[in-house]
């Protein structure tokens, strides 16, 4: 870091830091694209585990995708899975090590494709974990094939005329597939398009690690999210993208939330 | 009646469940599949009476990789299947080789290949001995051949998985895993204390940085090593470990001392094949027994020394797995010729008596 | 003052941070990082809102707001 730049991190007379980074965020500089939403859920996780103070006991379930290397940036115990067996792994350590606090990071392929049966299971188990579904409607690591969340439509390199319903079927949504299950305690769609968005994600983060802790059963976040890269789009235009196609597609919202509906507060979806 | 209350009359599958336990394995995902399901039949009410995790998983594909997840954090942790099953759990056992984590699994073989049929075989032997997932890896395998040795190596099986921090593959067969015996449920005299199980995993095993006292960093267990070279450095390490397992390799032989012909056989058919060389010992044949317990390490040292002089006829359930490394062993050895190892194979799914393996092996005590 | 720092060898150009910024007063500086981005930077009165660190996928910026509220400060 620049000599400048320190001096400029101190505050000066009158000021308070008003956003820094967080214990649990590794500083390593990121290999995600220029613009990347890994970066704004990865760093609001962090904030949600350094926040709830379950840090030293966090052990992290990687998967396989853009974000296989996830464990590089959280100052937690990190385990690699296969490909899609993130939330199956997940369940050997919850049930080996009852007294941790466990999450999954996976991407649409990984949880939605190959991991469908497995992330399914653990959640129609109530496995106490925490799912966390990034769905940015590619494959964005082997470079920008069809998801299960594709849109119709969509220009891939596997869908080169656009996803077709005939041959390729419509997008999947998680969100509510997950609502379904009696094990799930909550499951929420955020995006991290905008910043209001990514407030209230970040709330919806939090209690999906919540009902874990409180022993509620599965917390699931699906996290609308940009891939400029494989979207052949700059960043910008790319959030617009997930609010003007996605959303209409995926509908933000809380599809289950077992806690408050225990309290008697009001269910939105 | 006896008064042993150690004693009981169980199947192979059972003793496996009951040897686990005994073990200290406190966690089991499996699926359902002929000949194994009692394995985990047994376990759904062994394991959460002693506050231990049992999880009927959805498929082969996610017992394996629950048991990586359990195993990760140092727990002992087990899984079973049968050959169809044990094929989809390939993927899970190469990133425990490459992760070094110690899951346990029991392949109770079936005829295969394909759905193939229910009964016995031992046509596993390559997917388990060579390392049936992708890249080099190995398993350590052993082959009990009685509803006791399912009962013991049970014991082995966890200790030398978390000795080596490695896959150990336990290879039955729908015989061993069927068949009622007598077992004492004792633990061997040499059984690992599952306290010292727990030491050994201390420097690796998934458990949050908070138990590891202040100041302690997060760890990470994964086998995935892209940086130039890393990878390379990573199969020299895990090559010399596979090396250094041959201080646990372990066989047995019977009448060997003045055989002509020793019989080479694991698991059940090495079982029929004593039956069948104790009736042809009684009618004067000088005929013995070579039965390889670890499958890897090959006992071929052990094999070799007792080359000299004698022929070899390998006994298998298959169309020819195991002849392969009995040839590899004595290839090149002073008065050994390539025609000194026969090889006799019962097809997979046939249940055979020692009758079926008396002529093949009076046949070869006739050649010369 | 509110002032944002951008800690240079961290930012990716993105421009995340310029759009989300309410005031409007990111912009690109003209230089690179050693990684080759060209790295924003704030040219004008902050209201240390915070809009902009949370938008960066890169946790590369500071936000420092101050104890007295400035003229145009939500």
């Amino acid at each position: 870091m620049q000599a400048q730049e320190l001096d400029a991190l101190r505050p000066a007379e009158g000021e308070s830091l008003a956003f820094d980074t967080n214990p649990v965020l590794n500083e390593r500089p990121t290999h995600y694209c220029p613009g990347c939403h890994h970066g704004i859920a990865h760093r609001l996780v962090s904030e949600v585990l350094h926040e709830l103070g379950v840090a030293d006991r966090t052990i992290l379930v990687a998967s396989v995708g853009c974000a296989t290397f996830t464990y590089d940036y959280f100052n937690v115990d990190g385990l690699e899975a296969p490909h899609g067996r993130a939330c199956a792994v997940a369940t050997g350590v919850r049930r080996a090590r009852p007294d941790s606090v466990v999450f999954t990071y996976q991407g649409d392929g990984d949880m939605a494709a190959i991991g469908m049966a497995e992330s399914i299971h653990a959640a129609n188990r109530g496995e106490k974990i925490t799912g966390i579904f990034i769905n940015n409607t590619v494959y964005g690591m082997t470079g920008g094939q069809m998801a299960p969340t594709t849109l119709v439509g969509q220009k891939t390199t596997t869908t080169r005329k656009g996803r077709s319903v005939s041959n390729e079927g419509g997008p999947i949504r998680m969100a509510e597939i997950m609502a379904q299950l009696d094990g799930v305690a909550y499951s929420a769609r955020c995006a991290l398009d905008s910043v209001k968005h990514v407030r209230e994600a970040k709330k919806a983060l939090r209690k999906a690690f919540e009902v874990q802790l409180q022993g509620l059963g599965f917390g699931f976040i699906e996290l609308l999210s940009g891939c400029p890269t494989n979207w052949h789009l700059d960043p910008i235009a790319a959030n617009k993208r997930i609010a003007e196609a996605m959303m209409p597609v995926f509908p933000l919202g809380v599809y289950k939330d077992v806690a408050a509906a225990q309290n008697g507060e009001a269910q939105h979806a | 009646m006896s008064a042993d209350t150690n004693r009981m009359l169980i199947k192979g599958n059972e003793a496996v469940a009951f040897g686990a336990v005994d073990a200290g394995c406190r966690c089991y995902f499996g699926y359902p599949i002929t000949p194994q399901n009692e394995v985990p039949e047994a376990l759904s009410s062994l394991l959460p009476e002693i506050g231990g995790q049992f999880v009927q998983a959805e498929s082969e594909v996610a017992a394996i990789n629950m048991l990586l997840g359990a195993a990760a954090c140092g727990i002992p942790a087990l899984t079973s299947s049968s050959s169809c099953g044990i094929s989809l759990m390939q993927e899970g056992i190469s990133y425990m080789a490459g992760s070094q984590i110690p899951g346990v699994m029991v392949n109770m073989q079936r005829g295969g290949p394909g759905l193939g049929d229910i009964g016995p075989s031992q046509g596993d032997y390559f997917q388990a001995v060579k390392g049936g997932g992708h890249g080099d890896h190995r398993n350590f395998v052993l082959a009990p051949s009685t509803a006791q040795e399912c009962y013991d190596f049970m014991f082995r099986a966890f200790a030398l998985a978390f000795k080596y921090a490695n896959p150990v593959m336990v290879l039955g067969d729908a015989i061993v895993a069927q068949i009622k015996e007598p077992v004492r449920r004792v633990p061997p005299k040499d059984a690992v204390a599952p306290e010292k199980l727990a030491d050994l995993a201390a420097p690796w095993r998934m458990e949050g940085f908070g138990r590891r006292g202040p100041g302690a960093k997060p760890r990470l267990l994964k086998s995935v090593y892209l940086a130039e070279g890393a990878l390379a450095e990573r199969n020299r390490m895990l090559m010399r470990k596979y090396e250094s397992m041959k201080a646990d390799v372990a066989w047995e032989c019977t009448d060997t001392d003045d055989a002509e012909l020793v019989v080479v056989a694991f698991g059940s058919i090495a079982r029929i094949a004593r039956s069948a060389i104790r009736q042809l010992r009684a009618e004067g044949h000088k005929i013995g027994l070579f039965r390889p317990i670890t499958l890897f390490p090959f006992p071929d040292e052990a094999l070799r020394a007792l080359a000299p002089g004698r022929r070899f006829l390998v006994m298998e359930q298959n169309t020819g797995q195991m002849v392969e490394d009995v040839r590899l062993a004595l290839f090149g050895q002073a008065n050994v010729s390539p025609a000194s190892v026969s090889w006799h194979g019962v097809m997979p799914g046939l249940f055979i008596g020692a009758d079926a393996l008396r002529e093949p092996m009076l046949q070869a005590l006739k050649e010369n | 003052m509110s002032r944002v720092v951008f800690l240079e060898e961290r930012c990716k150009g993105c421009r995340l941070c310029v759009e989300a910024c309410p005031v409007h007063i990111l912009r690109p500086s003209g230089r690179f990082n050693r990684h080759g981005y060209e790295v924003m930077e704030m040219d004008g009165q902050c209201t240390g809102c915070t809009s902009c660190a949370i938008m960066c996928p890169d946790v590369a910026i500071r936000v420092f707001k101050s104890a007295k509220p400035a003229k145009g400060e939500a």
